[in-house]
């Protein structure tokens, strides 16, 4: 029998407000247990939330970036269920008006064509605090700093079709919140969760199947794994004349299994209702026209721009656009002495590799955008060789003021004197006359090595046209 | 519409309300009248009516994204029945 996989996830991300959605405390990470949870927080009788606006703001912003519509009064509800680390025993959370309604996603694939994923809805609400099970005797420890973080849920579509289409969609919309700046994306924090809607339907059937619901899956590989492990199972269970049971499934990573988790299942009517301490959120033009012109050029449209204007390979331009920074760093490299590619090349191979290398991010990176545009132009103006750039990259990162003062410190300027290039090679050719007849009887290949012997010789500082051009002269001639 | 007492029994664990099984019946039958209240009200015309989720005309007020919330941990903890290194304790819920 041939399956269809279908998949729709749920994405938390906690927006980066300073402060709570509805509280003035903080919502900074790591802070001692409750030291960042007031009365508000804690559900103390007597208190009232009241909105955080940035919230706001940046759940609209979210609704532009993705040609959403905006719910233009939003209602927000209580979500009712009991467990220690929600202490008035409901979450506030959006359900019948959520501020952003349906809106579109295009996916880059990873086999380079493009899928429209559907928005359902984002919608805000507040985080719960967190539960601690293993640090006491015989109780659970609540730490409710975390509780009224201000969160947006992006609900999708049940659009994707395997968990690589699931995945690119999740890195999609993980680059997409960083970019527009209302997210860290930080999933080892718990900044950026994913929960996946898995089932499985015969080929051809427009019905779904029964679904579960994956979640505690905080990177894309697990994502990836825990999607496939649940397709497997039900694939297993269907075909062994079982059926599935809706229930919410835990990834182990450790297992690389997904497990059921039968202790909330009776929790899943929540019984919603309008929350009595919150009048409708209101948002009018004015509000959005002013967001609207804070939206910076979104990831497709700038890739687009690298493509077409700067003459980018595809390629270069989706690794180039994928983070605001790297885009924001590549554009300030530039300079009209030499084509963008010849910087797109040097980010994508250089930097790229070192910053793997040193296993850091590029606000780490040491080098300003300014240093390498100086390194770029003695690159294109021929001071300097690729192989030398190497060198003058490496005293950058080690803190060298510019490519100018290194290239004059070490004497790093390339030999371009076409009377002191021949006089090397003639050396080397002198010094090897076996290879100078081996190669003038056929072995091509030996071209290398007398390259490789008179770069030695000039300390990688010849000309690398020049002294090619030199060489096959002397050799053919 | 009728509530069964079984119910009015689910929605009291929702609640987390106890309600021992004598009461269950005549529960059922107070919950019911209610819902046959709303029923007659549902029976009202409000084509044309826009859906209020609250009374009045009031909207949401904002406040601006600042931190004005300082760390009084002590005096919150000093009122739960048990804290111990900065946490609350409670009975242990794991499975």
């Amino acid at each position: 029998m041939s399956w269809e996989v279908v998949i729709g996830l749920e994405i938390h991300a906690q927006l980066a407000t300073k402060s709570k959605i509805f509280s003035g405390a903080s919502t900074a990470f790591g802070a001692e247990p409750n030291t960042q949870a007031c009365a508000v927080d804690l559900g103390l009788p007597g208190v009232l939330p009241v909105m955080n606006a940035q919230a706001v703001e940046m759940a609209v912003k979210f609704a532009l970036a993705t040609d959403a519509q905006i719910g233009r009064t939003s209602v927000f509800a209580r979500k009712n269920y009991f467990y220690p680390d929600l202490p008035k025993g409901y979450q506030i959370s959006q359900m019948a008006l959520p501020i952003v309604g349906e809106g579109s996603v295009t996916v880059a694939q990873t086999d380079g064509t493009e899928k429209e994923v559907g928005l359902t809805r984002a919608h805000l609400e507040e985080d719960a605090g967190k539960s601690v099970h293993d640090q006491f005797n015989d109780a659970t420890g609540v730490d409710l700093n975390r509780a009224g973080t201000p969160l947006l849920e992006i609900v999708s579509e049940p659009d994707m079709r395997s968990s690589a289409e699931a995945v690119a969609y999740a890195r999609h919309i993980h680059s997409l919140v960083r970019y527009i700046d209302i997210c860290d994306g930080n999933m080892q924090e718990g900044s950026f969760r994913c929960d996946a809607n898995v089932s499985i339907r015969e080929k051809g059937d427009t019905e779904l199947g029964t679904r579960t619901e994956i979640k505690n899956v905080n990177s894309f590989r697990f994502l990836e794994r825990a999607i496939e492990f649940e397709i497997e199972r039900q694939i297993d269970v269907l075909e062994s004349g079982g059926t599935v049971v809706q229930e919410t499934r835990l990834y182990d990573a450790d297992k690389d299994e997904t497990r059921s988790m039968r202790s909330k299942e009776e929790a899943n009517d929540y019984r919603y209702f309008p929350d009595p301490d919150l009048p409708p959120l209101v948002v009018d033009v004015t509000f959005i026209e002013s967001i609207r012109a804070t939206l910076p050029e979104l990831p497709h449209v700038r890739k687009a721009r690298f493509i077409e204007d700067l003459g980018l390979p595809t390629d270069d331009a989706v690794a180039l656009t994928a983070d605001k920074r790297v885009a924001d760093f590549f554009e300030a490299t530039l300079d009209d002495s030499f084509k963008p590619r010849k910087a797109a090349n040097w980010m994508t191979g250089e930097l790229f590799a070192r910053m793997n290398k040193e296993e850091v991010s590029l606000s780490e990176v040491p080098v300003s955008a300014e240093q390498v545009k100086g390194m770029l132009i003695r690159m294109e103006d021929g001071t300097i060789s690729a192989k030398i750039a190497k060198q003058v990259f490496d005293e950058l990162w080690a803190g060298a003021e510019s490519a100018d003062a290194v290239i004059e410190a070490k004497g790093l300027k390339q030999i371009s004197d076409s009377g002191a290039i021949e006089t090397m090679i003639d050396e080397v050719l002198a010094a090897n006359p076996g290879q100078v007849e081996e190669y003038r009887g056929g072995k091509d290949k030996l071209m290398s090595f007398f390259v490789g012997q008179v770069m030695r010789a000039s300390k990688g500082k010849a000309n690398p046209a020049q002294l090619n051009d030199i060489l096959k002269k002397k050799l053919d001639g | 519409m009728a509530l069964t007492p079984e119910e009015v029994r689910s929605i009291a664990h929702l609640a987390r309300v106890g309600v021992d099984d004598a009461t269950l019946t005549e529960l059922a039958t107070d919950l019911t009248t209610v819902l046959e209240l709303v029923e007659q009200m549902n029976s009202v015309d409000t084509t044309g009516v826009e859906p209020m989720a609250h009374p009045g005309a009031a909207q949401l007020r904002l406040r601006a994204d600042k931190v004005s919330e300082e760390n009084q941990r002590e005096s919150l903890q000093a009122p739960a029945p048990s804290a111990e290194a900065g946490y609350f304790l409670v009975p242990r819920v794991i499975e």
